[in-house]
């Protein structure tokens, strides 16, 4: 088991709360953290010295069915200048599974965001273009979830009719 | 890295036409095949004039479901599926996937496998910076230059199958060490190629560095600072390029690196010509790593002895019942490998960055959950950043620098 590091005090003096579950899985930190207070300890961990990470590596999330809770996003991020790295989860329900984007504290996460909502079902409150990114829109289901069948099909896409053309809908770029 | 600071005045002959000439504001399609075709994406732009005024990227092309796929079959078969993410450079993708296992199951590789899969995951990060090198060449009209890459990767292909049998499709790694043992004549045969290889990269750096042409589409075209990069999440030669130094073979050495001498280059600007130079000295410095690993390897076993994990040899499993059994034990249904419970990340330094596995296992005999980190994908998504108010000409060289893989953006 390894050592707690030193700013991670200072994560539970401001967030106590926040925090339900520290762990050194196969000697990496692990942070089980709070859906509401997630982005808190996301700028935290960004702002603070000791800590510092400040490189964005991964945003996904695990399909725990017959759990609960049954949905994990997992996080893992890095930090250049104290070469250390972290995972902190958020454990979500199966009836309503939400988070808050963390896009405003890690701008690479947007489209990491979008391939988890896409595949996994869960909703990222807040995101700036919360669409599918892998898959196509007017897909029914998430594949990646367990309860998804391997061999699923998908209905049949309607033709699109012919004298639609992209350049005759009024084009709005995407907010943000 | 660049003293020429010659302005270039492609935003200023934009600038001169919009102020003569009333511009309506066009949408264009670039894609899905066109700006590249090595991997199929779609950027969509809107146009002023020349100049770029907004963008976006659509991947999802080349889904296939890795996550899915690797749920549904053996520890070991998911090998394979690794192949086919970043398809320029198998081995390194094989090699990271092992080592997350490995983690999971708490075992350590014998030396030689460790500098086998050292040595050749440089070979293929060669092979891969030649292609992105090459190919971004070419794209900008300097085909001879491809034409060389292709040869030498040529070469660094056959070293690859001379080792595990294949040039692209590897499934070189194994769970606990690699496929088999280096062929007797594996040093010749490197003695006689890298040094050709080498010459290959020094004509590169002569057709190309001082090349007027290259440089003036590469230099100052898709600028990122180091900030930016970081906020982004670049990972790999574009975050090198920006000015930091930040390498996983140097920050967190695995396998074998931390015996190994070799520098971590880095740029100034983050420009597109600075990545190709990032690119280049990396390609040198793999070399020397290479040869490092050729001239310490010790014999003896490439994969651990233990018969829950790898494959008794054949000649067992032909003439004993001992030997059969094991292979029946390890291929069937609800046998083979099964980790205990638990979930690990491991990181690996690809081609383009960092390329990570986060495995969760839940102690049966196919992975939980296999997720790869793919580095492309951060570095796409900052293509409208990079793109944003240059010509339409510059996306060429844009997405040129930033070697993207089609197998590894989309799973």
């Amino acid at each position: 088991m390894s050592e707690n590091p030193s700013y991670l005090q200072g994560l539970q003096e401001q967030l106590g709360g926040a925090i339900e579950e520290i762990a050194h899985p196969h000697g990496q930190l692990c942070l089980v953290v709070k859906r509401e207070a997630i982005c808190q300890v996301l700028q935290f961990l960004m702002e603070d010295d000791e800590a510092c990470f400040d490189l964005f590596l991964d945003l996904t999330a695990v399909d725990y069915l017959g759990r609960e809770p049954r949905f994990e996003v997992v996080i893992h991020l890095s930090s250049i200048p104290k070469n250390h790295r972290i995972r902190i989860k958020v454990r979500l329900a199966e009836d309503d599974p939400f988070m808050p984007t963390i896009t405003s504290v890690y701008p690479a996460a947007n489209w990491f965001e979008r391939e988890c909502y896409d595949l996994y079902g869960i909703r990222f409150d807040g995101h700036p273009n919360l669409t599918r990114i892998m898959l196509y829109e007017g897909f029914e289901g998430h594949p990646l979830r367990k309860d998804y069948p391997v061999k699923g099909r998908q209905p049949r896409m309607p033709l699109r009719k012919p004298e639609v053309r992209r350049s005759d809908v009024a084009f709005e770029p995407p907010q943000g | 890295m660049n003293t020429n600071t010659e302005e270039k005045t492609f935003t200023r002959v934009a600038e001169v036409i919009e102020e003569d000439v009333p511009v309506e504001e066009m949408f264009l399609n670039l894609g899905p095949s066109h700006p590249s075709m090595h991997g199929i994406v779609r950027i969509m732009v809107r146009l002023s004039g020349e100049r770029i005024v907004w963008s976006d990227v659509e991947i999802g092309y080349l889904h296939r479901a890795f996550e899915k796929s690797v749920e549904n079959c053996t520890w070991n078969t998911a090998i394979v599926y690794t192949d086919r993410l970043n398809y320029v450079s198998p081995i390194i993708n094989n090699v990271g996937y092992c080592m997350a296992v490995e983690k999971l199951l708490g075992i350590t590789v014998p030396e030689r496998g460790e500098y086998a899969r050292t040595a050749l995951s440089e070979i293929s990060r060669i092979a891969d910076h030649l292609t992105a090198v090459g190919a971004a060449a070419m794209e900008v009209g300097a085909f001879t230059a491809f034409l060389y890459t292709m040869k030498a990767r040529e070469w660094l292909y056959e070293l690859i199958e001379a080792a595990c049998g294949a040039r692209v499709t590897t499934n070189f790694a194994r769970i606990g060490g690699i496929c088999a043992d280096l062929p007797y004549d594996f040093m010749d045969m490197c003695a006689l190629r890298l040094p050709e290889v080498e010459k290959v990269v020094v004509e590169l750096d002569k057709l190309l560095t001082r090349n007027r042409i290259f440089i003036d589409r590469m230099q100052g075209v898709g600028s990122v600072d180091a900030e930016h990069a970081v906020a982004f999440g670049f990972t790999g030669p574009l975050l090198r390029a920006s000015g930091v130094p930040y390498d996983v073979r140097r920050v967190t050495p695995y396998s074998v690196y931390d015996r190994m001498e070799f520098t971590v280059p880095v740029g100034t600007t983050g420009d597109c010509f600075d990545r190709y130079l990032v690119r280049l000295e990396e390609m040198r410095q793999s070399l020397l790593i290479v040869d490092q690993c050729l001239k310490q390897i010790p014999a003896g076993p490439v994969c651990v002895d233990d018969p829950r994990i790898s494959l008794p040899k054949k000649q067992d499993v032909y003439t004993n019942i001992e030997g059969l059994m094991n292979q029946f034990k390890l291929v069937m249904h609800n046998h083979g490998i099964q980790p205990p419970p638990g979930e690990v990340y491991v990181s690996v330094e690809g081609g383009n960055g960092e390329l990570g596995f986060y495995i969760v296992s839940d102690g049966k005999d196919r992975p939980y959950k296999c997720r790869c980190r793919p580095p492309c994908f951060p570095l796409v998504q900052a293509i409208p950043y990079m793109i944003q108010d240059h010509m339409v000409a510059d996306v060429v060289p844009v997405f040129g620098s930033l070697n993207m893989i089609g197998g590894e953006l989309d799973r």
